[in-house]
């Protein structure tokens, strides 16, 4: 009938654009399984209106009767069988089994994946574990010279960056969301204009490059564009760099090699755990500090420092000095050790601490290191450079390389150039890659206007921070485990960086951006890193070295060879005049963990205690007890500083050990976008920070503001109350008597105890010691254990209340006279104790013993009493006050261990010896049918330590390691006379002073 | 045999009951308090005011349950806070009602007729109170129940070395025996008000309640005879509730806790609180009820004695607290008691002593004991003290204990001061309801105090 036949026809038509009409042609699409963009789906017939559809064509009439029908019974079933079901509430989840199993991957056992997390262009290399493709923690590489399986805390915490939900999650064009082709298309436009001028108006703003692939695709962007320029920019290390420049006349790269220095001396230098090489040289500084295996000589160390550094805690003596004060005293000491009478800083040289400091840095030529910090001037890294010539270090303690940067350069006058022409409107398209130059730049150049003063603005970043707030086009950048890159690590050993999981967030790499100058902008990253070095390899088997380098995170014998210079002793750097006078001298530093501002959005460093101050969430304005009393103000009163013609406030931290009349101040807070854990956090002191010396500003003002802002610390009282819990003492007094520890206290009989004490270890008995000379402070185990065991951040209202996660803290003790102040560091995880106070009184048996001497927590059995940790002496316990751990953040839990479980509130939480790993070697021992060997278990703050001051094994076997250790002279228990017979015990820490009194205040 | 010697009479403050009273009229009184007498404005006002401080109870629990205990200002050192303060305060107010009705009864001390109903009443509340906060502190309040040893798939057992478990045993037990001692001794007075009441809805609920007592002599007999039993049960209570709450501290290691005086020091410490706050609750109601004939001068006067004496037990227990810190030489326990009465909180110390020490000594004299209103004030600031005794005791203990690393501070949130002025308000909320519904006065007791009451018995030999 005509009818029928118009009706189907009808249909036929309607029909022509339904998803299984679509699917049939995505079916029927040969080659690649999948559409790769949406360009390809596009072509598929009225695939466009389709999408602009707010329904399939069919959802608009009911054709089929019969259907309708069915739907309204099914609608009403459904209805009345909904009040069933609805007390339970279970989402629908689809589980889908690998069709085809990938290769290696085996459920519930994790892979390790070698690549590199690069901080400011240095390669910090690591072995990333990764469940099903998903990585969840980091870990050193074992082989790489750099790391020897340890990893410093921005590097443990970078696994948390990756799934940070803060993150820039798609192409922005001014705050609309478009496309990756759309900003080809805008590039393509653009280039295709600055063809014709060369490039003239083509401006690339980078951080550091260290990358050779980087380079070698900017030098071809500038063989292309022959006009165009390319800027670098960081707002550190400037004085290291240059620094070298003006010592050897090139741009060189000391490395050090502390393994074989006998005198140490520290000008502000922060080298222990922290920065490049930071990790390798605090393993190198604890092998000639520990007294371990029958050892009775130390090397010794001097720090001068301004503000207490964890590097300057360990000092033997630590001088604290002005940073105006800095560049005086290596001049001086050059000096003194050239021979010469001192002369100028008079009552500097009649100092005990230099006269010692000479004649040992004299009596050991060759075998000492003097190191300037990061944060310190080009002229004191050059004087220092000069020095260990004159001691003939260089050469011996002082290896120097080519530099790793790319293209070194003064960044200071590439910055300005680069501003100048912005401001001249040269600049049609600016391409900023990473970085946040509008927020951390000197307020001098006006970054922020300057960068506006560009027709087309491109901004790489990781965050939609101050500087993408400026930018036209903002792409969202891929985090180092999603991307394919190379990076040299301090040594100059290269690693080809691998990515771990596809772009969380679409994000694309520098190396994809630049690919978008060439002729074939889509090239991935992969593609352009092996084309690299497939140029750079030629001969021999290039898929096996490559299958190698990639597998073993580091291309063999990349490290270059040492180069031989001459350092020069330059010529004092001209005081700056202005500001002098009265008035208080601002000294700036990265911050410990976020640096300069670029991991402000990781909670877990916001939330790590500061090495010294224990401060979390802020900086403050650290003065002395002194300085504080001269201004009227105390701890967390608000204060406003001004200087360079700019005012920030914040808040007052007393600290001992920082001279008088200077004031610390740590860069990379206060920022006003970026993300929720950046937001808030601290106060931005870049504005404070003068062009011409970065270092420091003398002549500052403060004034008190009568506010008063919160600081959350987690330590409040500094002082051991003569209580000893870190027992020390020097080499003479070790030599003397090798077991002054243990007299130190006493430790009752064990049989002080109404429970039986016959019970015997049959199996193994896990124990640790931690050896407190060896342990640097830097908090990397805090960090390493938050990512193994999926501690939750609890967020600075929390940390005021006392309330912090970490399962490990470490105290930080002064003894002594508060303006020169000793300091000790001593981690303390849970003690593990054979007669734990705390199982004792839960009363549901939710912590109780094991047959291996675990203390063992039941989280499932926890009702939350607390009574376990009111009863504790060590105060190891966490409790969980409120739900701490994010339940709903989609992208947080994929970094969560699958071993451990994820507590909820009201549970009680703590240390349990990373019993996860204990249980997985167990098994795959037991597969084996035999015993776990020793160093098969490692927990997480044993593997990242760079000191390797913790050990873990079987006390069963006295050959272990732990076993020897244990059996250390050195060896006592905390609180040891309470008789809990803790399983984790200490070694004393032993300094080697030269003279009495270790600290000294100029 | 001698003839038992006929003591001298004591020099007493007065009779135990006013002279004038019959039988009948102390019934009429009594009875009349809950049937006749009209709904007072002034009852109308202090159970609503009493109501509304309870929601603050509701709101805070409310809270509590959808947040978790961190509303609460607890932390780590502090893992006990209010919660705890308020349970051992709560319950040490329950013993005096309890000594008032068991063992005053098993010494025959007469004079406690006329406010044993009442001091046992109160009992009861503050154990309602009290029992609340360990559930209420827990982290998952919703599993508190496997603090009970009941047989369960998961095979466990609660642990029995615990204190806090002994403690749900303690707790539990003491409400359950005062709750029966209550009930049962209310039997003959709710037969009585079954008995005289004219509404039909008062006589059936009364009626039920008196479970068919009839007053015949059997029922007499089997009714003293629960009540010494009742009474033997519930003395040793008196001294066990308090001891083991004491071990909640004494069995931990934490300095300032771990003594061995705490128990005696404790439970005297209950009956030192308890005396007062039957002190402040009684003197209002003999106000304002009239009640000065049956609550006497006698009574206050003798609960005064006991307050001072239980007073001066707590002295010494402080002061023992403070030699034994010094005498055992120990650098935590020295700096201990050193923290508490010079630390942070000394103040919250000085207070203490104040209110529990310097305060009671004014009842040695005889002028004050009778002075009724000062009487109430001091009951007052004793009862302050005591809740500040528990403040300090397990605070001051844990904000400064072995690692100076993890010393902190505590101090309450909103929701700590709601709970505990919310358990104050569920508390007088039972008071006054209980006082309106129910004779708060034994009458039969009362009525055997009468002379009329007495048989006169040849002394078997």
């Amino acid at each position: 009938m005509a009818t029928d036949s118009d009706a189907t026809n009808a249909m036929n038509e309607t029909s022509k654009l339904n998803l299984h009409s679509i699917r049939t042609v995505l079916d029927k699409a040969k080659g690649p399984n999948y559409w790769r963009s949406l360009d390809e789906l596009f072509s598929v017939d009225g695939f466009k209106e389709f999408l602009h559809r707010e329904f399939p064509r069919q959802a608009g009439e009911w054709i089929d009767d019969e259907g309708r029908r069915n739907f309204i019974k099914l609608m009403g079933a459904s209805l009345a069988l909904a009040g069933l079901t609805a007390c339970t509430k279970q989402p629908t989840e689809f589980l889908v089994p690998y069709v085809e199993q990938p290769e290696e991957l085996i459920p519930g056992k994790p892979l390790f994946f070698a690549t590199a997390f690069p901080i400011h262009g240095i390669a910090n290399p690591v072995l990333v574990e990764s469940h099903s493709f998903r990585p969840t923690k980091v870990e050193g590489n074992p082989q790489h010279p750099a790391s020897l399986g340890s990893a410093d805390v921005p590097t443990q915490a970078s696994i948390l960056g990756l799934y940070d939900p803060d993150r820039l999650q798609t192409v922005n064009y001014i705050g609309e969301t478009r496309s990756y082709t759309a900003f080809l298309e805008a590039m393509i436009g653009q280039l295709g204009k600055q063809r014709a001028k060369n490039g003239a108006g083509i401006r690339i703003l980078t951080e550091t490059v260290t990358s050779p692939t980087l380079y070698s695709q900017i030098q071809a962007v500038l063989k292309d564009y022959p006009q165009a320029k390319w800027r670098q920019w960081e707002p550190l290390n400037h004085g290291r760099r240059m620094g070298a420049q003006q010592a050897f006349g090139q741009f060189l790269n000391p490395v050090y090699k502390f393994d074989q220095a006998d005198v140490i001396l520290s000008v502000d230098g922060n080298f222990l755990g922290n920065g490049p090489g930071g990790v390798r040289y605090a393993r190198d500084w604890a092998s000639k500090r520990i007294v371990r295996g029958g050892g009775t000589t130390q090397s010794r160390f001097y720090a001068v420092e301004t503000t207490p550094t964890n590097t300057g805690a360990k000092a033997d003596h630590r001088l604290s000095i002005k940073p105006s004060d800095m560049a005086t005293f290596v001049r001086t000491l050059s000096a003194a050790v050239g021979g010469q009478a001192p002369g100028g800083a008079g009552d500097l040289s009649s100092q005990a601490f230099f006269q010692n400091l000479v004649k040992d840095l004299q009596a050991a030529r060759g075998r000492s290191i003097v190191i300037a910090g990061d944060d310190q001037t080009a002229e004191v890294h050059a004087v220092c450079h000069y020095i260990n010539q004159q001691l003939g270090n260089i050469g011996q303690t002082v290896v120097l390389t080519p530099s790793l940067e790319q293209n070194p350069v003064d960044q200071l006058g590439d910055i300005q150039a680069l501003v100048n022409e912005l401001n001249a409107g040269q600049v049609d398209l600016l391409l900023i890659l990473g970085g946040n130059p509008a927020f951390n730049t000197p307020p001098a150049l006006n970054m922020r206007g300057a960068i506006q003063r560009a027709a087309m603005r491109v901004r790489l970043g990781q965050y939609d921070d101050e500087t993408s707030e400026i930018c036209q086009w903002v792409i969202p950048e891929t985090h180092a485990y999603e991307m394919w890159s190379d990076a040299p690590s301090y040594d100059g050993t290269m690693t080809i960086m691998q990515p771990l999981i596809a772009p969380l967030y679409n994000g694309k790499s520098a190396h994809e951006i630049l690919a978008a100058f060439t002729v074939t902008p889509e090239l991935s990253g992969y593609q352009i890193v092996q084309n690299y070095w497939k140029n750079k390899q030629k001969g021999g088997d290039f898929d096996a070295w490559w299958r190698q380098s990639i597998h073993d995170g580091l291309i063999k014998d990349s490290a270059p060879a040492p180069v031989n210079a001459t350092a020069k002793l330059i010529e004092p750097h001209p005081p700056r005049e202005a500001g002098e006078g009265n008035g208080y001298e601002l000294s700036f530093h990265a911050d410990p963990y976020i640096l300069d501002g670029r991991y402000a959005n990781n909670a877990w460093l916001q939330e790590l205690p500061r090495p010294i101050s224990r401060l979390t969430w802020d900086n403050a304005v650290i003065m002395s007890q002194k300085t504080a009393k001269d201004l009227g103000v105390t701890d967390e009163d608000r204060v406003a500083i001004t200087a360079n013609g700019y005012t920030v406030l914040g808040a007052v931290w007393r600290m001992p050990g920082q001279p008088d009349g200077s004031i610390a101040l740590s860069l990379g807070y206060g920022h006003r976008r970026v993300g929720r854990a950046a937001m808030g956090a601290g106060f931005d002191v870049y504005p404070l920070r003068d062009f011409s010396n970065l270092s420091y500003i003398r002549g500052a003002q403060i004034r008190k503001t009568g506010e008063l802002f919160r600081l959350a610390a987690v330590q409040h009282h500094f002082a051991m109350e003569g209580r000893e819990p870190v027992h020390e003492g020097t080499l003479n007094e070790f030599r003397n008597d090798p077991y002054f520890a243990q007299k130190e206290s006493e430790t009752p009989n064990k049989l002080i105890t109404i429970f039986p004490q016959n019970w015997e270890y049959h199996g193994y008995a896990w124990g640790m010691a931690i050896d407190l000379t060896a342990c640097v402070g830097c908090n990397a185990c805090v960090v390493a254990c938050q990512s193994e065991n999926n501690i939750a951040v609890v967020g600075k209202e929390q940390v005021l209340n006392t309330r912090e996660m970490h399962w490990i803290r470490v105290d930080r003790y002064y003894k002594g006279h508060p303006e020169a102040p000793e300091m000790y560091f001593q981690p303390v995880p849970c003690q593990q104790c054979e007669d734990a106070p705390c199982e004792l009184v839960c009363p549901v048996a939710a912590t109780e013993h094991d047959q291996e001497g675990l203390n063992n927590m039941v989280y499932n059995r926890c009702v939350g009493t607390r009574y376990c940790s009111n009863n504790c002496p060590y105060k190891v316990r966490r409790f969980n006050f409120l739900l701490f751990s994010d339940w709903v953040t989609e992208s947080v839990k994929l970094q969560r261990n699958p071993d451990v479980t994820v507590r909820s509130r009201g549970v009680m939480e703590k240390c349990t010896y990373c019993v996860q790993r204990i249980n997985y070697a167990k098994i795959t021992a037991e597969k084996q049918d035999r015993r776990v060997y020793d160093g098969e278990v490692v927990p997480a703050c044993a593997a990242t330590c760079p000191s390797q001051a913790i050990i873990f094994g079987d006390l069963n076997d006295p050959k272990s390691k732990v076993s020897q250790w244990k059996a250390e002279k050195l060896n006592y228990s905390l609180l040891g006379e309470l008789n809990t017979r803790p399983r984790t015990t200490y070694l004393a820490e032993i300094r080697n002073p030269a003279f009495e009194g270790a600290g000294e205040v100029s | 045999m001698q003839q038992p010697v006929e003591l001298p009479d004591r020099i007493e403050v007065g009779p135990v009951i006013d002279e004038g009273h019959s039988l009948a009229s102390v019934s009429d009184k009594i009875t009349g308090i809950v049937l006749k007498r009209k709904t007072t404005l002034g009852w109308i006002f202090g159970f609503l005011v009493s109501f509304a401080v309870l929601q603050n109870l509701m709101a805070a629990a409310t809270w509590l349950f959808v947040k978790g205990v961190g509303v609460w200002g607890i932390n780590i050192p502090v893992g006990w806070g209010f919660a705890i303060v308020n349970f051992v305060w709560w319950i040490g107010i329950g013993h005096a009602g309890t000594l008032i009705s068991a063992i005053l009864l098993l010494l025959n001390q007469s004079w406690r007729n006329a406010i044993n109903r009442f001091a046992e009443a109160m009992t009861l509340f503050a154990v309602m109170c009290a029992g609340m906060f360990p559930v209420l502190h827990t982290g998952r309040p919703w599993l508190a129940y496997w603090l009970f040893p009941y047989p369960n798939t998961m095979d466990l057992w609660p642990q029995f070395r615990s204190p806090l478990l002994w403690d749900v045993f303690a707790v539990s037990t003491y409400f359950t025996i005062s709750a029966v001692f209550w009930y049962v001794g209310l039997i003959p007075d709710l037969a009585n008000l079954r008995d005289t009441s004219k509404k039909r809805w008062q006589q059936l609920v009364f009626g039920g309640l008196a479970m068919g007592w009839r007053g015949s002599a059997r029922h007499w007999q089997r009714y003293e005879k629960a009540s010494l039993l009742l009474a033997g049960l519930a003395t040793p209570l008196v001294v066990s509730v308090h001891t083991v709450v004491s071990f909640d501290f004494a069995v931990s290691i934490v300095p300032g806790w771990h003594t061995t005086i705490f128990p005696p020091y404790f439970v005297a410490g209950a009956i030192y609180s308890g005396f007062a706050m039957v002190l402040s609750l009684m003197i209002p109601l003999r106000h304002f009820y009239g009640l000065q004939d049956v609550i006497t001068m006698r009574h206050l006067n003798n609960m005064a004695k006991v307050t001072l004496a239980t007073g001066l037990i707590v002295a010494y227990g402080y002061m023992m607290e403070a030699f034994f810190g010094y005498f055992s030489a120990d650098t935590y326990e020295k700096f201990m008691i050193w923290n508490r009465m010079t630390g942070p909180y000394a103040m919250f110390y000085w207070t203490l002593i104040l209110c529990n020490i310097i305060t009671p000594q004014f009842l040695w004299f005889k002028r004050i004991r009778t002075n009724v209103f000062v009487l109430w004030c001091l009951s007052i600031v004793v009862n302050i003290g005591m809740w500040l005794e528990r403040f300090v005791i397990v605070i001051t203990s844990l904000h400064r204990d072995f690692l100076p690393s993890s010393w902190s501070m505590y101090w309450p949130t909103l929701w700590d001061w709601m709970t505990f002025t919310g358990t104050l308000g569920l508390f007088l909320t039972c008071i006054f309801l209980f006082v309106r519904v129910l004779p708060s006065i034994t009458i039969f007791e009362l009525r055997m105090l009468l002379p009329g009451a007495r048989v006169k018995e040849p002394i078997a030999q």
